[in-house]
């Protein structure tokens, strides 16, 4: 029953166009949002830590608000918020700075349980030998705490990874997308679907078991 | 700035009595579904035999490594196609949201299930407990209290996933507000839906937090501040 649904020929034509819409822009978003989140992450948790109270409760509540709300309608925000004053802007831009920023708040939940949970005798020591605040973090602090941090990042990108068929939502044409359009004019979701579904797998599951091997492996 | 909140008062209420339904009917499907997964396929990967534990393993792997996008397409476009069943918009939605974040709830009752210690499940077998009687009476109340944490954040998450359903031509929060956008201006329209959801996240957060404070309560223990994200973290990827 299933073979005389699902069209190999089908699947054989939609494959292509979906592999390079996943290369074309779901892995370009993936990489340059996560590198994005990755270093707003680490400002925003040294910034928590080291900023004045005034400061810190604000970027706190930002943090909270944007972790808490939903990445559909961030992207329709800042996306009509800005055609407003650029109506050619690119919104492939506009994604990535809305996942890079989602994530980041995130992240800094990550680089924040790793930065505590570095012993209170490091920062002392910085302190005695009078170590500047830049180079206490430089130093002392980051490379320990982001050893700690490391498979938490992986883990926040994988799950943006996977939420980048969310771009539709700003009419970028990214694999789902894609897909559904494809499924749309042959008349036969089946096929694309599928397809859109296995390249997922195929990219965040063996990313996923690498991240867990680092995990253990980075255990003390 | 008197105009975006006259904008902002005309738009509340409208995305409210026109959206809020079927955001809250997604989540609360969505949620009971989860937890029914969650606990079925964690209990089958944690205490099933090796057969059924790879079994529920791989479904696990499955929906976790497939975006939950594809399965909301997937179970609304190619379900009628494939087993001429058309769940109709809202149940695709429950059904996409449930399977997908019971996956990652999988993960959460499986972790809590090997975080008990070692010397209950002993004890039960030195007392020849029978199965049921050993994890309802002994283990499970232990394990809830420590997958409340994990459950609350995928909650929040759930909440945010909701905002996917208007792909399945639901009018929700989302879809009322990109609407109102256009009578209204883009800061009141997004500026209340974004309201909305984060009320509802804080008080499914809130719940949960309850939840779990009663729970470890029951167990006779203190309320300790436990850091959950990175708990989440595993559990997502």
């Amino acid at each position: 029953m299933l073979a005389a649904i699902f069209d190999w020929n089908l699947a054989v034509e939609a494959f292509p166009q979906l592999l390079v819409a996943f290369l074309k822009v779901t892995l370009l978003v993936t990489v340059v949002a996560s590198l994005l989140s990755i270093i707003l992450g680490l400002v925003w948790a040294i910034g928590l830590r080291q900023l004045p109270a005034w400061l810190g409760w604000p970027l706190r509540l930002f943090l909270d608000f944007v972790r808490m709300t939903p990445i559909p309608v961030q992207l329709l925000f800042v996306f009509y918020g800005v055609v407003v004053f650029r109506p050619r802007v690119d919104a492939l831009i506009i994604g990535v700075i809305v996942f890079g920023v989602h994530y980041s708040t995130y992240m800094a939940e990550s680089y924040r349980a790793g930065i505590e949970s570095i012993r209170s005798g490091q920062w002392e020591a910085a302190t005695a030998l009078s170590l500047p605040a830049t180079r206490t973090w430089r130093a002392v602090i980051l490379p320990q705490a982001i050893r700690n941090t490391l498979p938490s990042l992986g883990n926040w990108t994988i799950a943006m990874f996977k939420d980048t068929p969310y771009l539709i939502f700003i009419h970028v044409a990214e694999m789902v997308t894609r897909a559904r359009e494809f499924g749309g004019m042959k008349f036969s979701y089946i096929e694309s679907f599928t397809i859109a579904g296995l390249i997922f797998l195929a990219a965040s599951y063996p990313t996923a078991v690498l991240m867990r091997k680092l995990e253990k492996k980075l255990e003390y | 700035m008197t105009e975006f909140f006259s904008d902002f008062s005309t738009v509340l209420p409208r995305l409210i009595s026109e959206g809020l339904s079927a955001t809250v009917y997604s989540f609360l499907g969505g949620a009971v579904l989860m937890l029914i997964v969650a606990v079925l396929l964690g209990v089958a990967m944690h205490q099933g035999p090796k057969w059924l534990a790879t079994l529920a393993r791989i479904v696990v792997e499955i929906f976790r490594g497939t975006s939950l996008i594809v399965q909301l397409f997937w179970i609304f476009y190619v379900f009628p196609q494939l087993f001429a069943v058309d769940l109709g918009s809202l149940w695709s939605a429950i059904v996409a949201l449930g399977l997908n974040y019971g996956a990652y709830g999988a993960e959460v009752v499986r972790g809590s299930l090997n975080a008990v210690p070692k010397g209950q499940w002993e004890t039960t077998t030195a007392l020849s407990m029978p199965w049921l009687t050993k994890m309802r009476r002994i283990i499970w109340p232990q394990a809830w209290a420590l997958m409340l944490p994990g459950f609350n954040n995928l909650a929040v998450m759930l909440v945010k996933g909701t905002a996917a359903v208007g792909l399945v031509l639901l009018n929700d929060i989302t879809f009322e507000a990109n609407q109102a956008r256009i009578t209204n201006g883009v800061w009141a329209a997004f500026g209340a839906a974004l309201l909305i959801y984060l009320v509802i996240a804080l008080i499914v957060s809130t719940l949960f937090r309850w939840m779990e404070r009663r729970a470890q309560h029951r167990l006779g223990l203190w309320v300790k501040a436990a850091s959950t994200t990175k708990a989440t973290a595993e559990a997502v990827a």
